[in-house]
């Protein structure tokens, strides 16, 4: 018993062990979700508008797109990353730590999030499109203020949900040594039994998401103006103590 | 002014092909507001979308002050859409957007700078008279107060013809109303070309200068509205004016029918009636109303025990067209079915 205990990290060891590594999913993630941001709204936007009654509508190129970020939807991420090391070789030059982990992940990622900005923009009316061509707007012009601008709050709400997907990803990319809060989980907590380390992890992950999810809340009610207006009624209450009218200019 | 020649739209191929659109004619003035009214299916909506040209006719052409807007190219359109407003059925206002923002929009498409565009929807907000709104979002206004601004965003690149895609449709009577006065007076002050796309019998008595009815793809009966209405043979005139059930007249009576005609009908004419013809005259049921000026309506009176030629002549005299619905003896072998 003393002896197994002997080969745990002391506990004060434990913050020195899993900041650098919180640091390392950190990039991990942040590198990740700016490369899908950067591509999966341009490839959400087209294949929305590929579809029946979009913009370019054309049922081939639909089709070929949906299929493909289907097969990336569709591996189990673990499957993915062993599968496309070659892919991630030729591109990174190696196949070991955070660089590695950053194609499979981004990979997995667009095609989360493509799907995501899709269904966001589905849940704009059509009608606003209408709008803005009888308005003389252009193709990218109606894109951008009739779709994406419109369905800013559900694509927060989708991106905060990826989010927290790919900390899950960088979790499991630890298992190939991609570093991060996984890699110290399954290297010192599963693989060494050392329960004050997983423990660690476990609250350390839990944190992280909850801080991600309760960020994203925020940012979701800030750009819905109706929500906004509850947010900052609320606070007025709290300030002041006393509850203000809020709707005593509608008429 | 507004020209649609021979426009045609079909959907569809083969089998599935569709004809919503028959080669229809209509032309709108200036200063003009013209109705097209008619049942759901019967291509209403595809008009207003060929007009506002987010859908391409088959064939046949619309042209606006004297250019063909129809056969261009993607971006010529973009470009011809600019002189036709739209106004739509739901105010589609931007909800992320105050309202300032959502009039700013068409301006903002063409590139005009901030300062100038500010200046424009200042003088838009003015123009429908929600100056005080600008800040506020869609959900913060009312039904009648989204649609004022959406007619706000039609007019903001200053086209001459406007289009009303079922634009008070789903508003309560006042807002209605609101809607319909904004519009004539933009008639009048700016000099638009109207065309008014409702289901709404009784908006189009409130706004149109001129009525057409759409079926099947087809412009059935159309004019200007005091003379459909004027006319006691125009289907049009009665669905705009529609009878409702009148009073029972006694037994010994003649029952008419009567519209009022183009020449002024006194206001008296029933009194007038009674002394002209020494008997007793009864009103049972009447819709009578001033439009721009001129009296129209139907009433529905019993005449006693008269030859029905004094009758009918007397009241042509009146200046109303009268039809006899219910002579005596119909009346009395009805009584004995």
């Amino acid at each position: 018993m003393t002896a197994q205990l002997s080969n745990n990290v002391p506990l004060g060891d434990i913050p020195a062990l899993l900041l650098p590594a919180l640091g390392d999913t950190l990039i991990m993630v942040g590198i990740v979700m700016a490369i899908v941001v950067l591509v999966g709204i341009p490839l959400g936007s087209l294949v929305h508008n590929l579809a029946p009654g979009g913009l370019f509508e054309n049922p081939v190129w639909h089709t070929a797109l949906s299929w493909i970020i289907s097969v990336g939807r569709s591996l189990p991420f673990l499957i993915l990353m062993a599968a496309i090391v070659p892919f991630t070789r030729f591109i990174t030059g190696t196949n070991i730590g955070i660089p590695a982990a950053v194609v499979p992940m981004s990979i997995a990622g667009i095609a989360f999030f493509t799907r995501i900005v899709e269904n966001s923009l589905r849940g704009i009316p059509v009608s606003l499109t209408r709008v803005a061509k009888a308005s003389g707007a252009s193709p990218l012009q109606i894109i951008r203020t009739a779709q994406l601008s419109e369905a800013v709050p559900s694509i927060i709400g989708g991106l905060t949900i990826n989010t927290i997907a790919m900390i899950e990803y960088s979790a499991i990319a630890g298992t190939i040594g991609a570093g991060g809060i996984g890699y110290v989980a399954v290297t010192y907590g599963y693989q060494r039994f050392d329960n004050g380390v997983m423990l660690a992890t476990i609250i350390v992950l839990v944190a992280l998401v909850a801080a991600v999810q309760l960020t994203g809340d925020r940012l979701v009610r800030l750009t819905t103006p109706q929500a906004r207006r509850t947010a900052l009624s609320t606070r007025t209450f709290l300030s002041r103590g006393t509850r203000t009218p809020t709707s005593g200019d509608r008429s | 002014m507004i020209q649609i020649e021979q426009l045609t739209k079909v959907f569809g191929h083969g089998d599935a092909r569709s004809l919503v659109l028959d080669r229809l004619d209509l032309s709108i003035e200036a200063g003009e507001i013209y109705a097209v009214v008619g049942p759901s299916g019967a291509g209403k909506t595809t008009l207003a979308q060929c007009v506002s040209l987010l859908e391409r006719p088959t064939s046949g052409s619309v042209v606006v002050n004297g250019d063909t807007l129809s056969q261009l190219t993607e971006k010529q359109l973009r470009i011809a859409r600019r002189r036709i407003g739209t106004i739509f059925q739901s105010d589609g206002l931007f909800g992320r957007r105050t309202a300032e923002s959502n009039v700013a929009l068409p301006l903002e498409y063409l590139g005009v700078t901030p300062t100038e565009s500010r200046k424009r929807v200042a003088e838009l907000l003015d123009r429908v008279g929600l100056a005080d709104k600008a800040k506020h979002y869609p959900h913060q206004l009312s039904g009648g107060q989204r649609q004022r601004i959406g007619i706000a965003r039609a007019l903001a690149l200053r086209p001459t013809v406007l289009l009303s895609d079922e634009a008070t449709s789903g508003l309560d009577p006042q807002a209605t109303n609101s809607i319909v006065e904004l519009l004539k007076e933009l008639r009048d002050d700016l000099d638009l070309a109207i065309l008014f796309i409702t289901h709404e019998m009784d908006t189009v008595l409130q706004v149109a200068d001129c009525v057409a009815r759409l079926d099947h793809g087809h412009i059935v009966e159309s004019g200007r509205l005091i003379d459909l209405l004027s006319d006691p043979a125009s289907d049009l005139g009665r669905a705009l004016q529609p009878r409702r059930r009148h009073q029972d007249a006694s037994a010994a009576a003649s029952l008419w029918h009567v519209t009022y005609g183009e020449t002024p009908v006194p206001a008296d004419w029933l009194t007038r009636l009674a002394g002209e013809l020494g008997t007793d005259v009864s009103l049972l049921g009447a819709s009578i109303e001033n439009l721009r000026g001129s009296t129209v309506g139907h009433a529905t009176i019993a005449v006693s025990t008269v030859d029905p030629d004094r009758i009918a002549a007397a009241l042509s005299g009146l200046g109303l067209h009268a039809r006899l619905e219910r002579d005596l003896p119909q009346r009395s072998l009805e009584d004995v079915a």
